[in-house]
């Protein structure tokens, strides 16, 4: 029987090395999923009109996302949101924690994939969203849920398998 | 001696052994085990007063200054929160502003954290891991500190 | 075109592996003679099909074709020869090659010097390293190919990490390898006495050379390692506790208990299955080792790139063979029977005290390195261990360990009558003592209890090290007769228990009497340390193949003489925009005297003034020659004569394995 404690313990090991390899802290659920996106009113990019809140998000799914000028993750992902804007996926931009004059200067070095851009210069819709970084995107339903968020940039894989469904179902 | 007896003596050496390890094992870890944290829990009054902890987070653009002899100070800042770090020695080679690193020390009455310790990675992204878990964050995905480090970087490339 | 030929050799080896594993299976079960001599054939054509993809690879480096992916992240074309060569092994993919490589060369050693081992017995270690060649081969083929072409090719090469563009670091790996991979023999050889059942005192002297080999390899490699650290970290440090150093440490700790207890297991024929047992645990720490740092679950100085996918095959690898191995542990080592008697006070049992003392510290240092990831696994958040950890758990355990050392050389086999060897032991312990707090004094003018316990220990060592190599020559009537019938395996010891003593010396004197300081100079000022003083006469440019460096100039005084001038640099290198740290380092044989370059004050003015880390090491150097004395040690004792005619009759098979097909 004692000929049998070390493959015991190293069971144990095992299981405990392959608990911290599996374990990701990253992922963490978003706590607003499946709740209503929260109040909030921004001035367009520039100060100028028009205007963004929850209202104009309501009565068809749209794609929200955070995006910035300094925020590399943001240029990987532009392509595809430019591809599907192109299809006519109605997306929102809200530049984070930005300059006006930068944010409108990236858009137009890069090209706008956005129907309205709003501004966040100070970051205070992002701390009500749970925005903790750029880029993030949050896919909302007709009634103004929120029911997935992308953290990190949107890939075609990601848009294919966890937005497009969404998506369309959201529509009908 | 017999065999049982001779057995019996070999399990209780070994048991003696492995007792005496443990024992000393967690007075050790008691003494010396520091947790990890970013400015937020700081902030948040995780740390307790006068214990040694790991700070990681990233150099805000612009903090550092210097003063007499070998002392510095710098602001670091994870997501949302940032705290003043003051140190007196030597900065390791990859110490930059807007760089990820991990200083390790205690919090000050004042509220600053004094370091005595600060340590940049040798890493192809220059974040250690823990750091990155701890700002939720990668190369694709960054946060507000990122934004000073993005400009400067952009600066130097022009 | 080479990449290519590579990667095929890497998947023919797999192939050869495979025959490696099966054939001579097939034989064991249905007793087949030509079954079993496949083994042989198959290992040698493995190890020239590593061979092969080993220099296709070395061949892309040197010829600078950044089209490989390995190569292009890992080279420049500014790069110098002698590193782009090393640069082979200097990251992940190309590592694993050079591991499989040895692996394939031990194997092949091994059916080379093994012809006269039963055949049943040699068949069955190969394949059991064959199968472990094959899981490292689908390891590189499916996680880490480091053939794969990138497209499009870029025009330059990222460059290999400037912390390993280094002399010591060209050669620290392989021979840290060398020992990993070594301890995969032994393994072998332990699960071939599970699998026949017969681990007799032919066994074992088959298996100790083998062992001893890859103990004085994994040795060497540390030292190596701790060497390069002191000199390229810029930190004054030997020694860290980092995971990746334990990683290495804790096989070596596990192997120094292996090779004690081996002994015992020839002379005795006691312990037989606890040295089973600590020869899979060897092999189990060096691939837990492998795991640790190659999957990023531990956080360290020198992890490599982390990817989950390779923690994953490794860890399932791990699962199979060390699972494999402990299952037929417990299932066969009951048969294992010892003969004999121990007695406590005699040098089995104090051989045994000795083991219960290294295993103690290795899984002291294990749950170190694990704690992290337990506390992080049970969300109970982010901690570190730190040195003081290490430093608690392992010089109490090492203490007594020592105590034994000079006890154990004293005391006979069988029985020792611990009254008689006290007596006998009192002239070098009270030598010792006296040493022990004159030295200190003498020296360095202060000291302190622990610092006397130290010397103390590492004296004892030093005093008691020689006892058995006397004692042999006093048994011949003249000296020079007694020299020449002094065994190998007597100078080994000898000279491995010497280096031991002089390692000890080294640490508690340089953690005793070490000084450092950080200051801040400009040119022209000087920093005083331990009566040197060190004059700093700015820095200036200059400019490296690969890299353009701050040099800096201090010259060092003593009572007004001058001792040294030490040119401590400060490198960019701008491929990869890194910065590193060349030392300054006047080496003496009883201290050291190291500089190291911080930064400028001021950034843009590097014409100011500098900080700068000074240290005074005294018997530093102390520390590593213990290590290269181990080494020696291990290869002397490996030649031993008796493991030469330590042969079997070329037609006698044992016997065990028809027990297990039974």
């Amino acid at each position: 029987m004692r000929f049998a404690i070390p493959i015991v313990l190293m069971l144990g090991v095992l299981a405990l090395l392959g608990f911290g390899l599996t374990h990701d802290p990253r992922e963490v659920p978003s706590p607003l999923i499946g709740k209503p996106a929260p109040a909030f009113a921004l001035p367009g990019l520039g100060g100028t009109p028009p205007q963004l809140a929850n209202a104009d998000l309501k009565g068809r799914p749209v794609l929200v996302n955070f995006f910035a000028s300094w925020c590399a993750g943001c240029r990987v992902e532009h392509p595809v949101l430019m591809q599907l804007a192109k299809e006519g996926i109605e997306i929102i931009g809200i530049d984070y924690k930005d300059t006006d004059a930068d944010g409108a200067q990236w858009l137009q070095r890069h090209g706008n994939p956005y129907r309205v851009v709003a501004a966040d210069l100070q970051g205070a819709a992002g701390l009500d969203w749970g925005v903790y970084g750029v880029p993030e995107t949050y896919v909302l339903a007709a009634d103004g849920t929120i029911l997935f968020k992308q953290i990190g940039p949107v890939t075609e894989q990601v848009w294919r398998e966890k937005m497009a469904p969404l998506m369309a179902g959201a529509k009908s | 001696m017999t065999k049982r007896q001779q057995r019996m003596m070999a399990v209780g050496a070994l048991v003696l052994g492995i007792g005496a390890a443990a024992a000393l094992g967690f007075t050790a870890f008691q003494k010396n085990m520091m947790y990890f944290q970013t400015p937020s829990d700081l902030i948040a009054g995780k740390a307790s007063a006068g214990a040694k902890v790991r700070l990681g987070g990233l150099v805000e653009k612009g903090s550092v200054t210097r003063g007499d002899g070998l002392t510095v100070k710098f602001r670091m800042a994870d997501c949302t929160n940032v705290v003043n770090v003051r140190y007196d020695g030597i900065l390791p080679d990859l110490f930059r502003e807007g760089q990820g690193i991990v200083a390790t020390g205690r919090l000050a009455e004042d509220g600053a954290f004094v370091a005595d310790e600060v340590l940049a990675k040798h890493d192809e992204n220059y974040m250690p891991p823990d750091l990155a878990d701890s700002l939720k964050t990668d190369a694709g995905h960054s946060c507000a500190p990122f934004k000073s480090a993005m400009q400067s970087a952009k600066q130097t490339e022009q | 075109m080479f990449a290519e030929l590579g990667h095929f050799a890497l998947i023919l080896a797999l192939a050869a592996s495979l025959l490696q594993v099966l054939v001579p299976a097939y034989g064991l079960v249905t007793r087949n003679g030509r079954a079993l001599g496949v083994a042989s054939s198959a290992a040698q054509a493995q190890f020239f099909l590593m061979l092969t993809a080993y220099l296709c690879l070395t061949y892309c480096f040197i010829d600078k074709d950044f089209s490989v992916a390995y190569v292009a992240a890992n080279s420049h074309s500014a790069l110098p020869l002698m590193y782009r060569i090393s640069a082979v092994w200097g990251a992940h993919e190309g590592s694993f090659l050079l591991w499989g490589l040895m692996l394939s060369g031990w194997t092949l050693a091994v059916s080379i010097f093994n012809r006269r081992l039963p055949q049943d017995l040699a068949a069955t270690v190969l394949a059991v390293l064959g199968f472990i060649s094959m899981g490292f081969l689908l390891f590189m083929l499916i996680t880490s190919n480091p053939f794969e072409r990138i497209f499009p090719v870029p025009l330059e090469g990222q460059d290999l990490n400037p912390l390993l563009q280094d002399p010591g670091l060209i050669i620290h790996p392989p021979t840290l390898y060398m020992g990993y991979v070594g301890l995969s023999v032994a393994f072998a050889f332990a699960v071939a006495a599970l699998i026949t059942g017969k681990l007799d005192s032919a066994w074992v002297r088959w298996t100790r050379p083998w062992t001893t080999a890859a103990w004085a390899f994994l040795t060497m490699g540390i030292t190596l390692g701790s060497w390069w650290a002191y000199n390229e970290l810029g930190w004054g440090g030997w020694w860290f506790w980092d995971p990746v150093e334990n990683a290495s440490f804790m096989p070596w700790l596990a192997a120094t208990a292996l090779i004690h207890s081996l002994a015992v297991t020839e002379k005795r024929g006691l312990l037989k299955s606890w040295t089973v047992l600590l020869a899979i645990l060897c092999f189990a720490l060096s691939l837990l080792g492998t795991f640790l740092t190659r999957s990023g679950v531990i956080v360290s100085v020198h992890a490599f790139a982390s990817d989950p996918a390779r923690g994953v095959f490794i860890l399932s690898f791990l699962a199979l063979v060390v699972g494999g191995a402990l299952t037929l542990y417990a299932w066969r080592a009951p048969k294992l029977a010892s003969e004999g008697e121990l007695k406590l006070f005699s040098r089995e049992g104090l051989l045994l005290l000795n083991n219960v003392f290294l295993v103690t510290a290795c899984f002291g240092v294990l749950l170190g390195t694990l704690y992290p990831l337990v506390i992080d696994a049970f969300g109970l958040g982010k901690i570190s261990v730190g040195p003081p950890y290490f430093n608690a758990i392992f010089f109490p355990l090492m203490a007594p360990l020592f105590v034994l050392l000079g006890l154990g050389v004293f005391t006979p086999w069988k029985r020792g009558n611990l009254r008689d060897g006290l007596r006998r032991l009192r002239v070098p312990a009270l030598f010792a003592l006296v040493a022990a707090i004159a030295m200190p004094f003498a020296l360095q003018g202060k000291s302190s209890l622990v610092i006397a316990a130290g010397v103390w220990l590492a004296l004892w060592t030093l005093a008691t090290a020689p006892i058995e190599l006397i004692k042999r020559i006093r048994a011949k009537p003249t000296f020079a007769a007694g020299l020449l019938s002094v065994p190998s395996s007597t100078w080994g010891m000898t000279l491995a228990h010497t280096g031991l003593g002089m390692w000890m010396l080294g640490v508690v004197c340089v953690t005793g009497y070490g000084i450092e300081r950080d200051v801040r100079l400009g040119a022209g000022q000087e920093a005083e340390l331990s009566g040197f003083v060190f004059g700093f006469e700015g820095v200036k440019e200059s400019k490296g193949p690969n890299f353009v460096s701050d040099l800096g100039t201090v010259v060092v005084e003593r009572n007004g003489s001058a001792i040294s001038t030490l040119e401590p640099e400060k490198r960019l290198y701008p491929s990869q925009g890194s910065v590193m740290t060349e030392t300054g380092v006047d080496v003496g044989p009883f201290r050291d005297l190291y500089v190291a370059l911080g930064e400028p004050i001021d950034k843009a003015n590097i014409g100011g003034d500098w900080s700068l880390r000074l240290y005074y090491k005294p018997m530093i150097r102390f520390v590593w020659l213990g290590g290269v004395l181990m080494f020696i040690g291990g290869l002397c004792s490996m030649m031993d004569r008796r493991y030469r005619l330590a042969r079997a009759p070329a037609t006698q098979r044992s016997t065990g394995h028809a027990e297990v097909l039974a």
